[in-house]
């Protein structure tokens, strides 16, 4: 790597213990038993670029999502952002002033802002945690400029959550993110909750955003034509891991892993009215018994007993041996 | 009006919520029928009345709410004023239904087998072996593998899109003569949501099943619906054929619609916006519920509401097709 990237994750791995309760083990016997639910995640993300995780439910991106902004710690793996590490015990004061720069949006508007709040203590609450402006009138004044930046009108700040509709809520919250003069803000489905004709005010309002303030988001969802429509980068997971990571025009126009096209080939598009889909067979299993070897394997057409027995390493931006050994025609590289 | 007769035919369907403030029009005067083997898509944005609509037509409208007026006929047979005993007979035998949630549509303490079975003698006078046998074949016909010992599981050992499969069966448990489906793919997965939908469309083929399908995914509807009705602020501003109303729309509604969802094919710069957000039923604006958001607003529009005017296949509620109004503006 030539360039040192904005955010930077490494061989990130989180486990979770999903055992039974101790005295249940010793009563009925079982093992201790554990989910992994982010297994070996690495990817880059430059300054002012979006990047997207996209996958099904159980893919663990928010697990990621929320280890990329510090919510949960984990087991391996380290995340760097702009340098600095954030799980180093070393470079606490440069990591606490790191943390102002990174915000998260969630996906529920309805459950991410505190419904005893007024908007304006809403938005003015990273201000005044980081100390960033001093006088109660000019912190008004930053959170009016803050409303009106979302497209929310000033005088909004009086009112309660309650009193808003779910994509007004949604800008309230990206407000509060960008109170802190955030850099990196992480999405996690932030419009999943949404109407589409709200989501299309709320994709715009956030690519505006970006435009003017150089943001660089990573954006988590599961809706595949969101992600082509918000992001320059796309990684694609399954079962905890990444199978797939691409340039947007080139994942859509070209997908290479058998996952990634079994996914755009069952998003049903609203061009494509008649056309006929190659059925997709199975479902996500088990993550706490994935499969062994790759674990795509089992809904793989092209599986055969090295995909079963080998976890196939991300090359060429895609983890899979068929690739790989060229048995599907398609370079890896190119 | 065709010879056939529809399966469905709801005619001037009005449903209101009376609270202290007055009554709340949820669905306000809609029309349309839904042909043995069609597929209606009912498409529209949270708050719009597809949901409650789909509730009126097979009378599970609880108090506040009621049916305020118009006409719902199965098959030519009233049934928007049976008494609910009667109601009760007809539901599940001759309208099934499938829900968005298939863990809540299914009694979480009861086996697969038990549910299956119980519906169907119900309905009819098989036996009970008779009747398990019917069961067997209906959850191989909407493709669980292995459907003789997975009968006897409970729905909580079943997977989401598995259990969607066994809702699905127990709507077919009796050959309904309608499926309401409201929003039976929204809690699934991409890749089950398209096998869910292909299941749908070849039962709908096969049994001759009218369905009546409510969902906010024009997606979905695009590949399984016949025609399409998208709804308002609890009136259909366009209904037509699938092809005609996706591609190309003419209610401005319908287009901004069309054009705020982002597509696989083409990364747009910007998606269409449509300003502002879908009226609260306590204050549907006057004439035109969509008016405060048209792009193509002329004084008509804020007096008088628009009625369906008839467009080749399309019928679309917009007085900007009504030859004798005045137009202000092209549309685009």
């Amino acid at each position: 790597m030539t360039e040192r990237s904005y955010v930077e994750v490494n061989d990130l791995r989180r486990v979770f213990d999903v055992s039974k309760p101790w005295l249940n083990r010793v009563l009925e016997g079982g093992e201790k038993q554990y989910l992994k639910a982010v297994d070996g995640v690495s990817f880059n993300i430059a300054k002012g670029e979006t990047f997207a995780l996209v996958g099904e439910s159980g893919s663990g991106k928010s697990t990621v999502a929320r280890m990329v902004v510090g919510l949960l710690p984990p087991t391996s793996g380290e995340v760097i952002i702009d340098g600095i590490s954030m799980s180093s015990r070393a470079a606490l004061a440069e990591r606490q002033r790191l943390r102002r720069r990174i915000q998260m949006i969630f996906q529920d508007p309805y459950a991410s802002l505190n419904p005893r709040w007024q908007v304006d203590q809403i938005v003015a609450e990273p201000i005044r945690a980081f100390g960033l402006i001093d006088g109660e009138k000019d912190i008004a004044g930053r959170v009016g400029e803050l409303l009106s930046f979302v497209g929310l009108h000033p005088a909004d700040g009086k009112k309660y959550p309650h009193e808003f509709s779910g994509g007004q809520r949604q800008r309230i919250a990206i407000a509060r993110a960008l109170a802190s003069n955030a850099e990196f803000i992480v999405c996690d489905e932030p419009t999943s909750a949404l109407d589409v004709s709200v989501q299309a005010q709320i994709l715009n309002l956030m690519r505006d955003l970006q435009d003017r303030l150089g943001l660089t988001y990573l954006f988590i969802s599961h809706n595949l034509a969101v992600v082509r429509h918000m992001a320059s980068r796309i990684g694609v997971m399954y079962l905890g891991r990444i199978v797939e990571i691409s340039n947007g025009r080139e994942l859509f126009s070209r997908p290479k892993h058998p996952y990634t096209r079994m996914l755009l080939d069952a998003v049903p598009d609203v061009g494509m009215t008649g056309r006929q889909r190659i059925p997709v067979s199975g479902e996500i299993p088990n993550p706490i018994s994935p499969p062994s070897g790759c674990t795509f394997n089992p809904r793989c057409p092209f599986a055969n007993e090295r995909c079963v027995a080998e976890v196939p390493p991300l090359l060429g931006g895609v983890a899979c041996h068929a690739i790989h050994e060229g048995r599907l025609g398609i370079d890896a590289a190119a | 009006m065709s010879v056939v007769q529809p399966v469905l035919s709801v005619r001037d369907l009005r449903v209101e919520f009376v609270t202290r403030r007055g009554a709340l029009k949820a669905i306000d005067g809609i029309s349309f029928d839904i042909a043995k083997g069609e597929v209606l898509g009912v498409v529209g944005e949270s708050g719009a009345g597809k949901s409650v609509t789909g509730s009126a037509v097979i009378g599970l409208i609880d108090p506040p709410g009621r049916i305020a007026g118009g006409e719902i006929l199965l098959s030519g047979m009233r049934i928007d004023n049976l008494p609910p005993e009667e109601m009760r007979r007809i539901r599940g035998k001759r309208i099934g239904m499938i829900f968005q949630d298939p863990l809540t549509s299914l009694n979480p303490l009861y086996r697969v087998s038990e549910q299956l079975v119980e519906t169907i003698r119900t309905h009819t006078n098989l036996s009970s072996s008779a009747a398990r046998k019917r069961a067997i074949d209906l959850l191989a016909d909407v493709g669980i593998p292995a459907p003789e010992r997975r009968i006897d599981s409970y729905p909580h050992e079943f997977s989401g899109g598995m259990r969607q499969r066994v809702v699905i069966a127990l709507a077919l448990c009796v050959e309904p003569e309608l499926i309401i489906a409201d929003e039976p793919t929204t809690a699934l997965d991409v890749s089950v949501q398209a096998q869910i939908i292909a299941l749908l469309k070849r039962l709908g083929r096969e049994h001759g099943t009218a369905i009546m399908l409510v969902t906010h995914d024009m997606g979905v509807i695009a590949e399984t619906a016949d025609r399409v009705a998208v709804m308002y602020a609890g009136r259909i501003a366009e209904i037509g054929p699938v092809r005609d109303v996706v591609q190309n729309p003419l209610h401005p509604y319908a287009k901004g619609l069309m054009g705020a969802i982002p597509s696989l094919e083409s990364a747009a710069d910007r998606l269409v916006q449509i300003p502002g957000s879908m009226p609260r039923l306590s204050a549907i604006p006057p004439g035109c519920p969509f008016n405060p958001r048209c792009p193509y607003v002329f004084d008509r529009c804020r007096v008088e509401r628009p009625e369906p005017i008839q467009q080749s296949e399309h019928r679309v509620a917009c007085h900007l097709y009504d030859q004798s109004s005045v137009r202000s503006e092209a549309v685009a």
